[in-house]
């Protein structure tokens, strides 16, 4: 039987590498170049050709869509799975710490997320610190290892925080710690100001190092400081920030504290009161990547309003949709849907929020987001219209390779179920052999 | 001068549209629920309750028309498990009042709790939800749970079963509390949360011991007996007028929670199952309906098939075990219908998803007046402008107990005031 198998991957794997893939008779909904009733065809990974009629190329493997519904892979601009912890909340500058450390690849979450149709997602730090950790941009590649999982070229992130989170640890320090700066809105702008202040030092004095190296004097470098340098490449440009906020008063305050030190917010982050300050958030050029319809869990979403999204886009917003939970983004095609109902958007503009948009706000775009020519594979094949409540996920492709496929889940869960039995009925025997084993390690686990 | 009578002409309208009125509802598609729909269907609204169903019903004298070509007319939703008026934010304690201190508090009423003004009940009607079961969580027995209309100046006008079933949190062995009280918590040893788990089923057992002894010494002439308010409120129950809503998770919970039913010989109605598909024989056999755990959740174990709380409504179903859905939450209460939906989408058939929204709910809490669209029942019902499952729709008109409610709320008020900031 495992020799079956064997065989099949092998084949499949030498399918997939070389001949062309087509996905036939599909409703491909392109998101930024109309939908149409046709093909899409794959060469290494890549979306060669999408039209109504294309040529089946020589020795191409085809998959006859029936006329279900093909769509590029969602991309989710905020999430936190596949992270083996996600905040350093010990101090209120943190950005020495990176989420790329701490990828893990084999949290289930990631094969839950893909039959949800998530294909590319951003991994971001914590929100317990003024400025919280490095973030990175991965592709749900179940299966291969955590270097296997990065998105390679994409540009890395840096987490900031305001509101309620960062400040909590100053009036509502946990058991055993002392408070720690800030305690309120103001003190998280303080600390923001400070860092950066610091980081433009740091880089003036590198500056200084490397002109006595090129006039030929002799020069000592500056020591290198980890927590500095990600805050020097947000000045440059080469890291993009993505802020935790939610009130409008915050959410200002940022946007003119970045105008006067100097770099552009790439992307602000569940901004939930961003309908009330949408003119000057678009005029600032940062994108907004808010839930559908979240509120009143704290105070500061009690003005959330599910017509968020409309709104900002309506306003000229950059805007995406994302989940910030393992469960929610399963189902962030129906999240889509919300925004027909609650501001009306068109059936395009909805599925943007969750392709293309959270794509250019992680600077992806030239590479995911839309079924285009040129663009990586990464397709989702659903039942029904994404924007229905009944679509179901039938198959998801990343970089052209199938990583999830509903029949296939099915059709192995029989021999997974078997699988299950045996390991409880060894762990049971070894039990008896030698009592409460595995409840020991149970209570050892950290938590 | 003139626009002060206009104001109050608006008013005098707007407070005439809040009473009871007749309202034939004309040429929807009315999905009865409990029979065929009726493709262009009318419904006649008077005192509250719906009249008259049919293809042609005659609009009586001053009766308000609604013409409602192209919407579909459905009962009301119901959703069986929520905190609504009992929880405004969810982080701020001072306005959550979901868990009492104490194991035993079956005298506790959540509908004396629920804030008639909580802006999560207009929010939440907007949607369709036009009644709700108001849950309480604390300790293991947690008090009674009430079912309200979602429109009301107070609680008391709210309430359309003020104590509908008691609740009880089954014990189970538990490492980490179940409410966390601090970030710094300790994990307890298996052996210590094992102790704790038996001891506190003894317990369980022992207050329903003391609560017959006191039934018992009750119906005893002149013991000179001391009331008692808490075993008091324990009578309907042992007296099977008050069903007990059990809420038990996993397989070993619902097993333990069917045989304890079985000794106390107490009607239950369990909640949360999470592992009711692994029982599903045994409940249709003891005809223990389920308040079905939220659909839209991660599954269970980690080794779980990803779609299992998907398709737990299906499996249900086709074992024949009563069910109903809900969503345990406030502020996403009006999401309760897509719940269903996912149900339909992994195997539940579609008038099985409807119900579960509507008429079994009404059966299972004994609600006989709601639950579907046939002449007699209260006139709970909802216009929407297209399948009231799909994300999309929009619910054009509400009414409960026969009386257009307003469908403004928090969110649309935010909305054209922001989106009229120039």
């Amino acid at each position: 039987m495992r020799r079956v198998f064997q065989i099949a991957a092998a084949v499949c794997s030498a399918l997939a590498a070389e001949p062309p893939l087509v996905i036939q008779n599909a409703q491909v909904l392109t998101v930024t170049k109309g939908s149409f009733r046709g093909s899409v065809v794959i060469r290494n990974g890549k979306i060669a050709e999408a039209g109504e009629k294309t040529l089946v190329p020589l020795g191409a493997h085809v998959i006859d869509a029936g006329g279900q519904y093909l769509m590029p892979g969602i991309v989710d601009c905020h999430s936190h799975i596949a992270a083996d912890s996600i905040n350093e909340g010990s101090v209120s500058v943190s950005s020495m710490v990176s989420i790329e450390d701490v990828l893990d690849p084999e949290d289930i979450a990631i094969y839950r997320a893909l039959a949800g149709g998530v294909t590319t997602a951003n991994i971001l730090h914590g929100s317990a610190n003024a400025i919280g950790g490095q973030c990175v941009v991965i592709k749900l590649r179940w299966g291969k290892d955590a270097r296997g999982l990065l998105f390679a070229g994409a540009k890395p992130g840096l987490k900031l925080a305001l509101g309620e989170n960062p400040k909590r640890q100053g009036y509502a320090p946990a058991q055993g710690r002392s408070p720690r700066y800030p305690a309120t809105r103001m003190g998280v702008e303080d600390v923001i100001r400070q860092a950066f202040a610091e980081a433009k030092a740091y880089r003036q004095a590198w500056r200084e190092y490397q002109d006595k190296v090129a006039r030929g004097e002799n020069a000592i470098p500056p020591r290198r400081d980890l927590r500095l340098e990600p805050l020097v490449e947000v000045l440059e440009g080469k890291r993009l920030v993505h802020a935790h906020c939610y009130r409008a008063d915050e959410i200002l305050m940022l946007l003119r504290l970045a105008e006067e030190i100097g770099f552009r917010v790439k992307t602000l982050q569940h901004v939930l009161e961003g309908y009330k300050v949408a003119k000057e958030i678009a005029a600032h050029g940062a994108g907004a990547s808010t839930f559908s319809d979240w509120w009143a869990y704290k105070v500061e979403a009690y003005d959330a309003i599910p017509y968020n999204a409309a709104l900002m886009l309506r306003k000229g917003v950059l805007v995406s949709l994302n989940s910030d939970s393992a469960e929610l983004m399963r189902r962030l095609n129906t999240e889509a849907a919300k925004t027909l109902k609650y501001g009306g958007l068109t059936e395009e503009e909805a599925l943007s929020l969750i392709t293309i948009n959270p794509a250019r706000q992680l600077e992806i775009d030239d590479r995911v987001g839309s079924i285009e020519p040129g663009k990586d594979a990464d397709l989702v094949l659903f039942d029904k219209h994404p924007l229905s409540s009944y679509a179901k996920v039938q198959k998801v492709f990343i970089d052209g390779e199938l990583y999830f496929d509903r029949d296939r889940d099915l059709s192995a869960r029989p021999e997974r179920e078997q699988r299950r039995k045996a390991l409880v009925e060894r762990e049971r025997e070894a039990e008896k052999k030698q009592p409460s084993r595995t409840r020991d390690r149970d209570t050892e686990r950290p938590q | 001068m003139k626009s002060a009578t206009t104001c109050l002409s608006a008013w005098l309208a707007l407070a005439a549209a809040a009473l009871p009125q007749t309202v034939l509802i004309r040429g929807a598609t009315v999905h009865t629920v409990s029979g065929p729909d009726i493709a262009s269907g009318s419904v006649l609204i008077r005192d509250g309750k719906i009249a008259e169903v049919g293809v042609v019903v005659k609009a009586p004298k001053q009766a308000r028309v609604l013409e409602a070509k192209g919407l579909h007319l459905y009962p009301g939703m119901i959703d069986s498990a929520t905190d609504l008026g009992l929880a405004e934010i969810t982080s701020v304690r001072e306005t959550v009042d979901i868990r009492e201190i104490g194991d035993f508090k079956p005298q506790l009423r959540t509908i004396i709790a629920v804030n008639s003004a909580s802006e999560h009940i207009p929010v939440t009607r907007a949607n369709g939800i036009t009644s709700a079961v108001v849950l309480p969580e604390g300790g293991i027995i947690s008090g009674q749970a009430a079912v309200i209309h979602l429109d009301g100046w107070t609680w008391e006008e709210m309430a359309a079963r003020p104590s509908v079933a008691m609740v009880l949190q089954f014990p189970v062995i538990q490492q980490t509390p179940a409410e966390r009280t601090g970030p710094s918590e300790r994990r307890i040893p298996y052996a210590e949360a094992k102790k704790r788990y038996e001891a506190r089923l003894r317990e369980l057992d022992d207050w329903f011991e003391r609560a017959r002894r006191y039934q018992r010494a009750r119906q005893a002439p002149a013991s000179g007996l001391r009331p008692d308010l808490q075993l008091e409120a324990m009578l309907p129950v042992l007296e099977r007028k008050l069903p007990v809503v059990i809420h038990a998770v996993r397989e070993k919970a619902i097993r333990e929670a069917l045989a304890f039913a079985e000794r106390q010989k107490i009607r239950i109605i369990l909640a949360g199952a999470r592992d009711a598909d692994k029982l599903a024989a045994e409940l249709k056999a003891k005809d223990v309906p389920v308040i079905l755990p939220r659909v839209l959740e991660l599954p269970l174990n980690e080794d779980d098939p990803y779609d299992r709380p998907f398709t737990l409504p299906a499996a249900l179903h086709k074992a024949g075990v009563r069910f109903a859905f809900a969503t345990y939450s406030s502020s996403f209460s009006r999401n309760l219908p897509y719940q269903a939906a996912t149900a339909v989408a992994f195997g539940l058939p579609y008038q099985e998803a409807l119900r579960g929204l509507t008429l079994y709910p009404a059966e299972i809490w004994g609600l006989n007046e709601l639950g579907s669209v046939e002449p007699g029942k209260l006139a709970n019902l909802i216009l929407a402008d297209g399948d009231l499952l799909e994300v999309r729709t929009q619910i054009k008109h509400v009414f409960v107990r026969g009386k257009e409610v307003d469908l403004n709320n928090k969110h649309t008020t935010l909305y054209e005031k922001y989106r009229n900031r120039p």
